[in-house]
């Protein structure tokens, strides 16, 4: 790491958090509706779109009828893009003639867009056609991104309102996420991309003549290489913003066409964090007290600064045993130094590392480095980041339901301590939340730690590993954490494209998502029907810098404790092993 | 004050024995299903003892003398969790051995039609039967005194061993079964069936039998289930990670299950799981050691979150009596005629107030109370129709009454009110005073400042309640001028003066409905749907028995200062149940660095360098350590933690340093020391 890194990392930081309170005062706007700028606009196109549907916006809805609509929207949403994948031979804009897709790499691929996971077990430029990647994923990765807003908005109401059976309108909820949120911020990222080189066209692949020809496996002279091209800059300014990571390129924001410049870099690294960041000030404005969001953007960033550090750290250090050969991996300016295998030489160790956590924070899992490739300790920073629950930044809106969750845990656990039955925001914490608290806690980890020991048991699971050893027990955790989840970081080096990988991660994608959403939504129910206890000093306050440090704690205390076994054998291990004098 | 009947020391030998036997009994599944932690704990021992003999007679999978020391390290903890549990109990046990004593089958005399008494066994009466006793004989069951006035010995229940007296109509007509009449008799109306008297009520409360879980317990139960459950797989799944390890390094042998067991009941959180109930129990037996009875567990609890006090002013915030405090003539007249008038107009008045008068005139002018029966002097005792008492003496009419009756009376006798009398008396009761007027012969000589004396402390105790975030409001019959007068000297938030059984009624519900949790106090019939509606309503002993029906607890010591001890017990059951929940979870650190490297040594003899304790022996450390740490809280389990009149950060802050941090430190030191034994020893 060099000073620039530096600067980058801190110009970064400044830049999202001077982000954080305008553009969390709009989206408060939003789903408050009430005026926000944009409406002389749009406000007519939402009207249509609800007579055109039939949708009364006025009609409220009680959680469970919140839950059946987001279910039946999400499962139309899987059916599309299934289905898409499976008839884009004989359907249009397809001009590389790609072929259909295999019933359990569409079922994947679809389950992993409708649930903002956008895990990839496929290569985009060799098998989806123009028309999947523009109907299908972008589709879904607008609407998937607005599901997760969508629930925790009402989440939110459900703390706000008092003693109501309600909690909002998801299909207003949805609309208005996705028009008056992600669309400008997408049109406005996309268009800036584009600027920036990252392509946009609906022509086939290019054929350039290379300055320097080669040969193929066979000894066959090549003497031109065909350069994927699609509509990439409007899909990726989606990915970023709506923290869903799948890339137009196989290899992601690593690839020159999708990540051109230093600053292509900045803001789809600025787009990744952004609205889960902003989110925090939209749910403090909306319960009427914006310390209770600055607090939980707190409690992400005092753990998310830290693990950015352990992965520069471990990064910059590089391998000890290329040291030990006599390799000068120092950073000079005349090369970037650290650990640059599976690096871009122009990223650098500081971008990369900052990346990978960032995109594992939050669920975003879009890459401009390998993962697969970094240092067992830099390895591990971004699969615990996963492995916390995504709820550090997490996916949008779904990141933020998810901290507020294990903020109902640490104000239970708080509450006892001074000897009050526990109180969030006024609303009594009781057995029913508790009881879908944990559910929520508990599914994630359930998922990955078991469909871990499934791969690691079978054959199928275990021929998919590229290296031996702790690596390969790392690369089918990351995959498993990933999927369990909701991220879809890929660690590489696995071949998840096999007919296991596909279902097991498939249905991993499914369940946490779903599974998850059904009690975070019956919790903004039984809320919604409380009463507000009035603030005293007997209260719990949840604002101050000792209820962030607890609950950063239990967020942290709880994904240590769940996942170090496996990471003791996986990463941890492996760190040993490397730095140990004798093996 | 707190009765010091039941203070028996924490490890009484008698409870101590019938808890270690008690601990044993409590092995059974079918109790000990009832807490899935404390199972998980159960079925581990079990299967780590059937390893044991399999590795007898077979080859094991871990050697013979390791699995042994493991599984009664694993029943140890079952056990001590059990001994925790009995030992909660047993002091309610105990209590209750006495209190059965007390509900002996007597032999009833039962009032029939033709005014004549039946001898029928007290377990054949019925509500509604009448019943009379006599001087020396048992109550037999809970009753209203009808007819009579007697003494009574309550200690049975009260353990206060000044016996009470117990009267037809009014307030204290209330008598409960298996307390002892001791003088002249009484005729009772039975109002409880037999076996669900009062007394029995009691005896299942402390012995803890009806005991259900508490909403609050029942949450804690949950999340205590759900981390059982992470720990559970993330254990179950390491025996598959752990396979493919060996396979993967090609060395080593995988985990055993003895180990995977163990580590299990480490992670799990047995501390608070195994402490769990024996707080509850303890908790309510605090209450009972503070004589209070409460009718459910939940009451205590809610008692914990009250946010609102309502209490009563007389006995509660000020002594029960006003007393006089100054003399204040009229213009023009001597201060020590009007001391003498005063006195004589109080010589044969047995109010407290009345008295005090007599007291202050001797204090202050030498006055000595004198035989006025020998002057012929003739007493008007006060009624409500004139409102004024008073004295006729050697031809004078010396009288004193409330300002306004008079006012009147000097008015019709002919005479000025002076107004500047006028003006001091509205100066006394804006002052929180009463002012008494005395007139002598028609003149009005002055005033007598009679005042409400504020309990010593009471003002500090109120200024804690107030940084734990409770509501002090006073309820007097009195004035609102008075009323706030004396709430400003107290130092209560708020009042309701010329407070009527309706208008606490509306006040309960005003605050419910903003959603504050109320806290009364309360003795007569008129206080019932007040006390039905509070969320935490303590009844006194010595009041009606609609009273004790309304409220969800009884104060024996018929004391409404309780109030304020019991919102704090409540708060230390919930606090000791955080703590201890924050201290187990935090365990879970320093058992990883224990038992990870020593369960995957042989596979990758790196991870040793995570034995930051350099343990010799660390799993069995580990389990040995989680075993005794149980042994070691339950006087902490049992006495509750601390109670400090804090805010709510600071307790936060407090017990998250002592109960957080020393969780996550102190069983670094306690396995450390733990394996340095084992190695003294050579045992390993």
């Amino acid at each position: 790491m060099n000073t620039y890194a530096g600067i980058e990392i801190v110009v970064y930081f400044a830049v999202l958090l001077a982000m954080v309170k305008p553009l969390g005062w709009y989206m408060a706007r939003v789903y408050r509706g009430r005026p926000c700028g944009l409406d002389a606009v749009l406000a007519p196109v939402e009207r249509l779109l609800y007579r055109l549907s039939g949708v009364n916006p006025d009609g409220e809805m009680s959680w469970q009828k919140y839950a059946v609509a987001m279910l039946i929207f999400n499962l139309l949403g899987i059916v599309a893009v299934y289905g898409l994948q499976r008839l884009q031979g004989s359907l249009p804009l397809n001009p590389q003639e790609l072929g259909t897709v295999a019933p359990d790499l569409a079922f994947n691929t679809a389950v992993s867009f409708a649930s903002n996971t956008n895990w990839q077990a496929y290569s985009g430029e060799s098998t989806l056609s123009h028309l999947t990647q523009m109907l299908g994923l972008t589709v879904q990765n607008f609407l998937s991104a607005a599901t997760g807003m969508a629930v925790l908005v009402a989440l939110i109401r459900g703390l706000s309102r008092t003693s109501t059976e309600t909690i909002g309108n998801f299909w207003v909820d949805m609309t208005r996420s996705t028009l008056y949120i992600l669309m400008p911020l997408s049109l406005v990222m996309a268009i800036v991309l584009a600027s920036q080189g990252v392509v946009q066209s609906f022509g086939p692949a290019a054929e350039a003549t290379l300055l320097d020809p080669t040969t193929d496996a066979d000894g066959q002279a090549v003497l031109t290489q065909r350069i994927p091209m699609g509509p990439a800059a409007s899909q990726v300014a989606i990915k970023q913003l709506g923290t869903n990571g799948g890339g137009f390129f196989g290899v992601n924001s690593a690839h020159p066409l999708e990540n051109p410049t230093p600053l292509s870099n900045f803001l789809q690294l600025l787009a990744i964090l952004l609205i889960p960041a902003a989110l925090c000030y939209t749910f403090g404005e909306m319960v009427g007290d914006v310390r209770q969001g600055w607090a939980l953007l707190a409690t992400m960033l005092i753990i998310f600064v830290p693990l950015v550090g352990l992965g520069l750290w471990a990064e910059s250090a590089g391998n000890p045993r290329l040291a030990d050969l006599g390799i000068d991996a120092t950073a000079t300016l005349q090369q970037s130094g650290g650990n640059m295998e599976g690096k871009e030489v122009r990223f650098g160790v500081g971008t990369s590392v900052l990346w990978a956590a960032a995109t594992t924070a939050a669920s975003n899992g879009s890459v401009n480095s390998m993962h697969d490739s970094f240092t067992p300790l830099g390895g591990l920073v971004p699969m615990w980041l996963m492995q916390l629950g995504e709820v550090i930044f997490g996916g949008v809106g779904s990141g933020l339901y998810g901290l507020l969750i294990f903020a109902l845990v640490a104000v239970f656990i708080a509450g006892l301590m001074v000897g009050r039955t526990p109180e969030y925001l006024g609303k009594k914490i009781e057995a029913y939340e508790m009881k879908m608290a944990a559910l929520v806690i508990l599914i994630p980890p359930i998922v990955v730690l078991a469909g871990t020991a499934l791969a690691v048991s079978v054959d199928a699971g275990r021929a998919a590993i590229a290296n031996p050893g702790p690596h390969g027990f790392s690369e089918i955790l990351y995959a498993l954490s990933s999927a369990g989840n909701n991220n879809g970081s890929a660690f590489g080096g696995l071949g998840a494209n096999s007919i296991f990988y596909n279902s097991l991660l498939g249905v991993a994608m499914f369940v946490s998502r779903y599974w998850l959403i059904i009690p975070v939504l019956a919790i903004a129910g039984s809320l919604a029907r409380k009463r507000q206890t009035p603030v005293s000093a007997g209260t719990l306050p949840t604002h101050t810098p000792l209820f962030v440090v607890l609950l950063a704690g239990i967020v942290v205390l709880v994904g240590a404790l769940t996942f170090l076994p496996a990471l003791a054998l996986g990463p941890i291990v492996e760190h040993l092993q490397l730095t140990s004098m004798n093996s | 004050m707190m009765s010091t009947r039941s203070a028996r020391p924490l490890f009484d030998p008698l409870i101590v024995r019938r808890a270690l036997r008690d601990s044993l009994l409590k092995l059974s599944p079918r109790h000990q299903l009832r807490n899935p932690v404390m199972f998980t704990v159960y079925l581990g021992s079990a299967l780590t003892t059937l390893l044991f003999v399999q590795a007898l007679f077979r080859t094991g999978d871990e050697s013979p003398g390791f699995i042994l020391a493991i599984s009664a390290w694993l029943w140890f903890t079952v056990l001590f969790a059990n001994f925790a549990e009995a030992m909660a109990e047993g002091r309610g046990k105990a209590q209750a051995d006495t209190l059965r004593k007390s509900r002996q089958d007597v032999i009833a005399r039962r009032l029939a039609a033709n005014k004549l008494y039946e001898m029928v066994s007290s377990s054949e009466l019925g509500v509604g039967d009448i019943v009379v006793v006599k001087a020396g004989e048992l109550i037999p069951l809970d009753g209203e005194v009808i007819e009579g006035v007697a003494s009574v010995d309550e200690s049975a229940i009260t353990g206060e061993s000044a016996p009470v007296i117990r009267e037809g109509g009014g307030d204290r007509s209330a008598v409960t079964g298996g307390t002892r009449v001791l003088s002249d008799f009484l005729i009772v109306r039975c109002t409880a069936r037999p076996g669900e008297s009062f007394l029995d009520r009691m005896i299942s409360m402390v012995e803890g039998a009806k005991r259900q879980k508490t909403p609050n317990e029942i949450a804690l139960d949950i999340l205590l289930a759900a981390m059982t459950i992470v720990f559970l797989l993330a254990c179950a799944t390491l025996v598959s990670f752990s396979q493919y390890s060996v396979l993967s390094a090609g060395r080593g042998t995988p985990i055993t299950l003895t180990v995977i067991v163990a580590l299990l009941v480490c992670l799990i959180p047995t501390t608070i799981g195994g402490l769990l109930s024996a707080i509850g129990i303890a908790g309510m037996d605090r209450m009972i050691q503070a004589n209070v009875i409460a009718t459910s567990g939940r009451a205590v609890e809610a008692a914990g979150d009250v946010d609102v006090l309502l209490l009563d002013k007389t006995g509660t915030i000020t002594l029960g009596n006003r007393q006089a405090v100054e003399f204040v003539p009229a213009d023009g007249v001597d201060v020590a005629r009007l001391a003498d008038a005063a006195q004589l107009s109080s010589l044969a008045d047995e109010t407290p107030e009345g008295r005090s008068i007599v007291v202050l005139a001797k204090q202050k002018y030498g006055l000595r109370g004198r035989d006025v029966e020998g002057l012929g002097a003739h007493f008007i005792s006060f009624s409500a129709r004139t409102r004024m008492s008073g004295v006729d003496l050697e031809g004078r009419q010396i009288r004193k009454g409330a300002v306004d009756a008079m006012e009147s009376y000097v008015r019709e006798r002919g005479h000025e009110f002076p107004r500047s009398l006028r003006d001091r008396v509205d100066q006394i009761s804006k002052s929180g005073g009463t002012p008494l007027v005395v007139v002598d012969d028609g003149q009005a000589l002055g005033v007598i400042y009679l005042k409400d004396i504020v309990k010593g402390g009471i003002r500090e105790r109120f200024a804690e309640l107030r940084q734990m975030g409770i509501k002090t409001v006073m309820i007097t019959g009195d004035n609102p001028l008075t009323a706030a007068a004396i709430a400003a000297e107290a130092g209560v938030d708020d009042f309701l003066a010329e407070a009527t059984p309706e208008a606490k009624l509306s006040m309960i519900r005003e605050y419910q409905a903003g959603g504050r949790l109320v806290a009364m106090t309360g003795d007569g019939t008129n206080d019932s749907p007040a006390l039905a509606q509070a969320d935490v309503a303590v009844a006194m002993n010595s009041g009606t028995q609609a009273a004790k029906e309304a409220g969800n607890m009884v104060d024996l010591d018929s004391n409404p200062t309780k109030l304020i001890e019991i919102v704090e017990i409540g708060k230390q059951l919930l606090m000791t149940r955080g703590a201890l929940t924050t201290f187990s979870i935090a365990n879970d650190v320093s058992k990883y660095f224990a038992i990870i490297p020593a369960a995957f040594a042989s596979t990758y003899p790196e991870l040793g360098r995570l034995n930051l304790m350099g343990l010799s022996s660390g799993i069995l450390s580990a389990v040995i350590f989680n075993a005794l740490i149980i042994v070691v809280l339950i006087p902490l389990a049992l006495r509750g933690v601390k109670y400090q009149a804090v805010g709510a950060a600071t307790l936060l802050r407090n017990n998250l340093i002592v109960y957080g941090l020393g969780g996550l430190l102190v069983p670094f030191v306690g396995i450390k020391l733990i394996d340095l034994i084992l190695v003294g020893l050579q045992l390993v």
